[in-house]
C-alpha cells in the first residue's frame, strides 16, 4: 500500500484530457499546428500562433536539457513542505518548447543548466500520472 | 498618439506607515489612507470621481471599497496584475483624466500579510489552504511545487549562467536598500548590512538567500491623481505624469526567452511617450521583490545592457549620490512589502520630486524627473510590468 498523494493534483478538462490520458499510458505528448509548423506548450484548445483550432497531438521524444532550475529549500504547501530540498526546473524539450518539471532520481546538487534529461512518470492516483525528468541514461 | 504629457498629476499621497496592524481591517487602512491623501492634496471626498484599487485578499475590492467609504465613483478600475497594478492604475487614470471622463482619481492599496501570517514568497500554491488548480496553466505548473521566490531564483540562476552574475553582485542590491532604509524612520529593518551578511544568510531557493528576498509587512497607502485644472489649486507642487507603458510577459507557448522581462516591452513605450532619455532620469523606483528583480529590471528598462546589471548595481551606483539612486525609502528588501508594493513606488517618487527631504541625506539632489517600474507576478512564469515617468515643473 502506497502513501496517498498529498501534493496538488491537476484539474483535467476537455482541452487537456488527451495529455493526461497519454501520461497514464507512459507517453509525453505535446501539441503541434500543421498550418503554422509550430509546437506549443502547455496544452490548450487553440494554436497560439494562428489562433486556429487545428492543433494536433504528437509524441515528444521525451528528451531535453535543463534550461534553468532552482533548488527549493522552503515551500509551505502540503506535499512539498516535507520534500525539500527538491529541484524545480524548466526543461527544454528537443522539440523546442520549455516546460516546468522537477528533476528527480538524482542529487539536487548535481543538476546544472544544459544537463541532458529524459521523461519519467509517476502514478499519483489511478486517474492521474505526472511526468517528471531524470538524468538521461 | 495624442500628447498626454502633463495631462494629469499626482497631487496627494499618504503612506499608512504601520508595518504591523492586527487591529485594523484592510478596508480601514485604505479608507484612512484616502482621507489623508486627499487632505495632503487639499481636496475633499466630493472632488473624487475615479476609484482605482487592487487587492489579493479583498474580494471585489473596488465595489467593496466604494461601499465601505460610501462613495459613488463614476469611474472604477480594479486592474489586478500583481504588485505592479498601481503603475497600471496611474497609467489608466491619466487616460481617463485626459479624455475628460474624470477630474480626480484615488488609487489605494492595503494588506495585512504580516499580521495574517501569509507566506507570500514561500507559501506556494497552498498558502491560502488546499488548492484546486485551474486547468491551465496551474495544472502544468503547481504540481511541481512552484513558489514565488523559486520562480525568481530560476531566472537568477539563468542570469548567472549566461552573464557570470554573482551572488555578491545581487547582494549589493540588498546592501544599498538597507543603506536607504537606515535613513527612513518607518522602515522595518534599518541596521546596516554587508554583502557577506547577505550571501551568508540561509538559502531559500538557490541561488537566492533570505536577504535576497523582500520583507513581509502590513501596510497601505493612497495616491490622488488630478487634472491640470485641479492640480494647480492643490497644496503641493504637482508631480506630472510624462509617460506610461504597460506590458505582460509570459512563456509564449514555451518558446519565449524569459531572461527578458516585461520592462523590456513597457520601458520604450513610456520613454517614447514622455519624450525624455535615460540620462534625464534623476532617480528610479524599481520594484524589488528580490535582488534579481532589480538587476533584470534595470537592464530591461535600458539603464544598462543585458547582462551588465550585476555590475551596474555594484559599488554604490544605486545609492543616493550614485549614478542612479533607486528605492530611496529602503525598498521592499528593507522597508516594507505587504504583497503588492507598486503603490509605494509612486509615493516615494512623489516625495523625491517634491523635494520633501531637502537638507537630508535621503534627498536626491535637484530631483526633476523620476521613473517608477512595478513588476507583478513572477519573472519565471508570467508577470506584468508598468513603467511611469514623473516630473516636477
Amino acid at each position: 500500500m502506497t502513501t496517498p498523494w498529498n501534493k496538488p493534483l491537476p484539474t483535467v478538462v476537455g482541452e487537456t484530457k488527451p495529455f493526461w490520458d497519454s501520461c497514464r499510458r507512459g507517453q509525453l505528448v505535446i501539441q503541434y499546428c500543421r498550418g503554422c509548423d509550430e509546437y506549443q506548450w502547455y496544452p490548450r484548445g487553440i494554436c497560439v500562433d494562428c489562433w486556429g483550432e487545428n492543433v494536433g497531438w504528437v509524441q515528444s521524444s521525451g528528451r531535453g536539457t535543463v534550461w534553468t532550475y532552482t533548488i527549493t529549500y522552503q515551500n509551505r504547501t502540503t506535499g512539498f513542505a516535507d520534500m525539500v530540498p527538491y529541484v524545480l526546473a524548466l526543461v527544454e524539450l528537443e522539440e523546442g518548447v520549455r516546460m516546468f518539471t522537477n528533476i528527480v532520481d538524482c542529487n539536487p546538487r548535481d543538476v546544472h543548466i544544459g544537463m541532458a534529461v529524459e521523461v519519467t512518470f509517476q502514478n499519483a492516483t489511478p486517474q492521474i500520472t505526472i511526468p517528471y525528468f531524470k538524468p538521461a541514461s | 498618439m495624442v500628447d498626454l504629457r502633463r495631462a494629469a498629476a499626482i497631487v496627494g499621497i499618504h503612506e499608512h506607515v504601520t508595518r504591523y496592524a492586527p487591529d485594523k481591517s484592510e478596508l480601514q487602512i485604505q479608507g484612512e489612507s484616502i482621507i489623508k491623501a486627499l487632505d495632503d492634496a487639499g481636496l475633499t471626498k466630493d472632488d473624487v470621481d475615479g476609484l482605482f484599487t487592487a487587492s489579493s485578499s479583498i474580494r471585489n475590492s473596488g465595489m467593496n471599497l466604494a461601499d465601505y467609504l460610501n462613495m459613488y465613483p463614476s469611474y472604477v478600475d480594479n486592474t489586478t496584475v500583481g504588485g505592479g497594478s498601481f503603475e497600471f492604475h496611474l497609467s489608466h487614470a491619466l487616460t481617463a483624466i485626459a479624455a475628460g471622463r474624470i477630474n480626480c482619481a484615488v488609487i489605494t492599496y492595503s494588506s495585512l500579510a504580516r499580521s495574517g501570517g501569509v507566506s507570500v514568497g514561500t507559501g506556494g500554491v497552498g498558502r491560502y489552504g488546499h488548492p484546486i488548480l485551474d486547468p491551465s496553466p496551474d495544472s502544468f505548473e503547481e504540481i511541481y511545487g512552484l513558489t514565488t521566490v523559486g520562480l525568481y531564483a530560476m531566472i537568477a540562476r539563468r542570469h548567472m549562467h549566461l552573464f557570470g552574475t554573482t551572488s555578491e553582485q545581487l547582494a549589493e542590491v540588498s546592501v544599498a536598500m538597507r543603506h536607504h532604509a537606515s535613513m527612513n524612520p518607518e522602515a522595518l529593518f534599518r541596521d546596516p548590512i554587508t554583502v557577506e551578511d547577505v550571501v551568508n544568510s540561509r538559502v531559500i531557493s538557490d541561488p537566492l538567500h533570505l536577504m535576497d528576498c523582500c520583507v513581509i509587512t502590513d501596510g497601505g497607502g493612497a495616491v490622488v491623481v488630478a487634472s491640470p485644472e485641479v492640480a494647480r489649486n492643490c497644496k503641493h507642487t504637482p508631480v506630472w505624469i510624462l509617460g506610461a507603458g504597460e506590458a505582460i510577459a509570459h512563456q509564449g507557448a514555451g518558446k519565449r526567452d524569459l531572461i527578458y522581462i516585461a520592462a523590456h516591452q513597457s520601458s520604450p513605450r513610456a520613454f517614447e511617450m514622455a519624450g525624455v532619455t535615460h540620462d534625464d532620469i534623476d532617480m528610479a523606483m524599481v520594484y524589488d521583490s528580490f535582488t534579481i528583480t532589480v538587476v533584470e529590471t534595470l537592464e530591461d528598462l535600458g539603464f544598462c545592457k543585458k547582462g551588465e546589471g550585476g555590475e551596474f548595481v555594484s559599488g554604490g551606483r544605486i545609492q543616493v549620490g550614485g549614478a542612479l539612486p533607486i528605492n530611496t525609502d529602503g525598498g521592499g528588501l528593507s522597508s516594507n512589502h505587504p504583497g503588492m508594493r507598486g503603490i509605494f513606488l509612486l509615493l516615494e517618487a512623489t516625495r523625491q520630486l517634491r523635494h520633501q527631504f531637502d537638507g537630508t541625506a535621503r534627498q536626491v539632489s535637484d530631483c526633476k524627473i523620476a521613473l517608477a517600474h512595478g513588476t507583478g507576478g513572477a519573472l519565471g512564469s508570467r508577470h506584468s510590468g508598468g513603467t511611469v515617468i514623473l516630473a516636477r515643473d
